[in-house]
């Protein structure tokens, strides 16, 4: 009810204040930006060039959270972590030059790995741009062939457009990084701030519509398939598509094989899962996908470390390709069918065309190939009696005592691989990993990005020693901002997986891949965060009952056998066929 | 196999675009020959005509690649009768050499013309394909040859209408601000 002393305004004078815009800095309408796009969570380090913005930031702390990392790098794969645990947009700030040089390589990673993330920078003003002024950088030139977008905003009133544009293009279509360069002008300058949500750019075509032809082509394939073969990919969780992937399998009796960063879309105790595809993947997906006759390939790209030898990669099939991005179609391999669509869309209409089918034989052929792997390498891995801890057991462990419910974030290497292979993700999102770029490093600051997205989860990373000696100063973020990740560190004293590709490819010349490491135990007690070594078989299963049962941040080493190769392994450049079981 | 291919980029008019499509060769080790930019029909969309030698299968996933770019409106790859096209060159020779006969024969003779004449020099302009254009400097040389450039190729696609008018239609709708 309006107060009777309060006079009600001329009508006129009414109008022209609910028309009127606020005036506020470019810095407010980054922040009010942020906020409209429902932004709650930044990852990011202050600097000169973007110190108007982490001003204004100061009024709006009650809304928005910000985690001060150790290492622009660290914000960028904490965003990324955010990003693929949660869905959301991760977001990064890093001041100009080399703050914003720092963001280089999680930029690439997203990109690679199809990841929404803005990230903003700060910019010498416009005045200055291009004069070597101090801490300037051209991060627009640097940044171009690794963000999905980026832009420069010299003027405050550009902002909000471009912060808009920025959050639509980074988490339409195939999701990607997006840099938006502020200059220290437009952070002071002030304007009217108004903010419209961008929903469409007329160059760009995020979600192609989707074409019935080519849907009814690939059923006709797939209803005259024998030996029908599903490759998941990153797509499908992208996409949402889970439920209707699993769908057209379980319908037409097709088994799945998964990617490296499509971990997760399927439970991997689904009947017709079969396991990872690729170099370090399972014997009998990579096997048998020369015996496929029909190959539906979801939202994947056909990395090299998924196909071998390209030129004899599938060489029975025909190939259903449904894709997102247009340039991934017959980019490596051909398709005979391409479904250029959302993955969600493409498969909920493939599912109406397929007909019900059983594929006995060939899922026994996996079934065989499961066996024969199981027997000559995962039991040994899993269940060692002797001799010194194996990674493969420790991720057992990890993953039944998690119950495969835990978001598992993993480094790169030997460690990854084995994770990868073992652990037994339950729901989707729940595998964070640094997949095309093969980023060392990323582990640590993406769990702390995957447990701030989703605080629900249990988020545990499996770190190498060589990885975790890139990033480790993120240990004062986890302490400061109390994130509650559990770290295991697998540590063999050894660049693992360079090791043995010296000890198989290069003579045994193990150049530079040893290592001489701290006690990480007292590295994490430097930073306030508890741990424990553990180098006994009869040790490790009450140390990881330990860590999970104790509430915050825990680091867990676990020394693991100093020269253990992952198998089964194909060799670079060779054929999937060619998969060496030992 | 690797041929001559003009490649057209309908793009949006933002700084720095040169710079993201002529990355996507630099990737592959394509070396782009001649590139040639300017405003369409249709305001604030530029087309770009880079000819290149490389191969087909090479190409199409260049421009798959440089269509995912946000700017980029299309990109296509045409073989060389899918396009009709033009360069342009200027000669510049001597005036001492006017004053020889052939000279102007060997203009009329070719389709050139003289844009300018000076004291010291003249300066011819020619239009046409590339070995046309450097079998004209052949020609010259003779008569004192100071200076010859070159333009990029200017191309008309043969079975442009249909895109075009998706062209002008997307003109109906609002530009980029930024």
């Amino acid at each position: 009810m309006q107060q009777k002393d309060v006079l009600p305004m001329k009508p006129e004078i009414a109008d022209k204040q609910l028309a009127a815009k606020p005036v506020i800095t470019g810095s407010e309408a980054v922040i009010r930006s942020l906020i409209e796009e429902g932004v709650d969570t930044i990852f990011g380090y202050p600097g000169g060039a973007i110190m108007p913005i982490y001003d204004a930031l100061y009024d709006f702390q009650d809304q928005v959270h910000h985690i001060l990392v150790r290492h622009e790098q660290g914000a960028t794969h904490a965003a990324q972590g955010y990003a693929r645990s949660s869905g959301k947009v991760g977001v990064a700030f890093a001041t100009s030059g080399p703050g914003a040089t720092n963001l280089v390589t999680g930029l690439a990673d997203a990109y690679m790995d199809s990841t929404p993330m803005v990230c903003v920078t700060g910019q010498v003003a416009a005045a200055l741009l291009g004069t070597d002024a101090f801490q300037e950088t051209d991060v627009i030139g640097i940044t171009m062939p690794i963000t999905k977008w980026n832009i420069q905003v010299t003027r405050p009133e550009d902002i909000p457009g471009a912060m808009a544009k920025a959050f639509y293009i980074a988490r339409s279509g195939r999701p990607g990084p997006v840099l938006v360069d502020i200059t220290k002008n437009a952070q002071f300058g002030e304007f009217e701030y108004e903010y419209k949500k961008c929903e469409y750019i007329r160059s760009y075509r995020p979600i192609p519509e989707l074409n019935q032809d080519a849907v009814t082509a690939a059923a006709a394939l797939i209803n005259g398939a024998k030996k029908p073969f599903i490759l998941c990919g990153h797509g499908v969780l992208l996409s949402g598509a889970e439920k209707e992937l699993i769908a057209l399998a379980e319908k037409a009796a097709i088994p799945i094989g998964s990617t490296l960063l499509g971990l997760s879309a399927v439970p991997v105790d689904h009947p017709l899962y079969v396991g990872m595809l690729g170099m370090h993947g399972n014997y009998g997906p990579n096997m048998l996908t020369g015996e496929a006759d029909v190959v539906i390939a979801v939202g994947m790209r056909f990395d090299d470390r998924v196909t071998g030898d390209v030129g004899t990669y599938v060489p029975n099939a025909k190939v259903i390709h449904i894709e997102i991005d247009a340039a991934e179609i017959n980019k490596i391999i051909k398709a005979d069918v391409a479904v250029h669509a959302d993955a969600k869309p493409a498969l909920a209409a493939l599912i109406k065309q397929v007909n019900p089918a059983e594929h006995a034989a060939w899922l026994e052929e996996f079934r065989a190939a499961d066996k024969k792997e199981y027997d000559k390498v995962q039991h040994a891995e899993l269940y060692p009696q002797e001799g010194e801890l194996k990674m493969a057991e420790v991720i057992r462990l990890i993953s039944e005592k998690t119950k495969g419910e835990a978001v598992l974030v993993t480094d790169v290497g030997q460690h990854q691989m084995v994770a990868s292979r073992y652990y037994r993700f339950k729901n989707p999102n729940t595998n964070v990993t640094s997949g095309g770029m093969g980023t060392m490093g990323f582990s640590l600051p993406a769990a702390m990005g995957a447990k701030t997205g989703t605080p629900e989860k249990e988020v545990v990373a499996i770190i190498g020693d060589g990885c975790f000696q890139m990033t480790l100063q993120e240990l004062g973020t986890i302490h400061q901002s109390q994130i509650g990740v559990k770290i295991v560190i697998l540590n063999n004293n050894f660049l693992g997986m360079v090791r043995q590709w010296q000890q198989l490819f290069f003579d045994r010349r193990y150049s530079s891949t040893e290592m001489v490491n701290p006690d990480f135990v007292q590295v994490a007690k430097g930073f306030y965060i508890p741990g424990k070594k553990v180098t006994a078989r009869e040790d490790i299963s009450a140390a990881i009952d330990e860590m999970l049962a104790h509430k915050g941040a825990y680091l867990l080493e676990v020394v693991v056998e100093k020269e253990d190769n992952v198998f089964p392994m194909v060799p670079a450049g060779a054929p999937v066929s060619s998969i060496r079981l030992e | 196999m690797q041929k001559e291919y003009t490649v057209t980029v309908y793009t949006e008019d933002r700084i720095g675009i040169t710079n993201r499509i002529t990355i996507i060769f630099t990737r592959r080790g394509i070396n782009i020959t001649s590139l040639t930019t300017a405003e369409t029909e249709i305001p604030g969309v530029y087309k770009f005509v880079i000819t290149v030698m490389s191969t087909r299968e090479k190409l199409d996933k260049v421009v798959g690649q440089i269509e995912r770019l946000i700017e980029i409106h299309r990109a296509f790859v045409h073989e060389e009768d899918e396009v009709v096209y033009q360069e342009l060159a200027l000669y510049k020779i001597s005036t001492r050499s006017l004053h020889t006969g052939d000279i102007e024969r060997l203009i009329r003779e070719n389709n050139a013309r003289i844009l300018t004449i000076t004291a010291d020099y003249f300066v011819i302009e020619k239009t046409g394909h590339q070995q046309e254009l450097t079998d004209f400097i052949k020609k010259l040389e003779p008569y004192g040859l100071i200076e010859y450039t070159k333009s990029g190729r200017v191309a008309i696609v043969k079975w442009s209408r249909r895109f075009h008018e998706h062209l002008k239609e997307l003109h109906t709708q609002e530009a980029p601000g930024l």
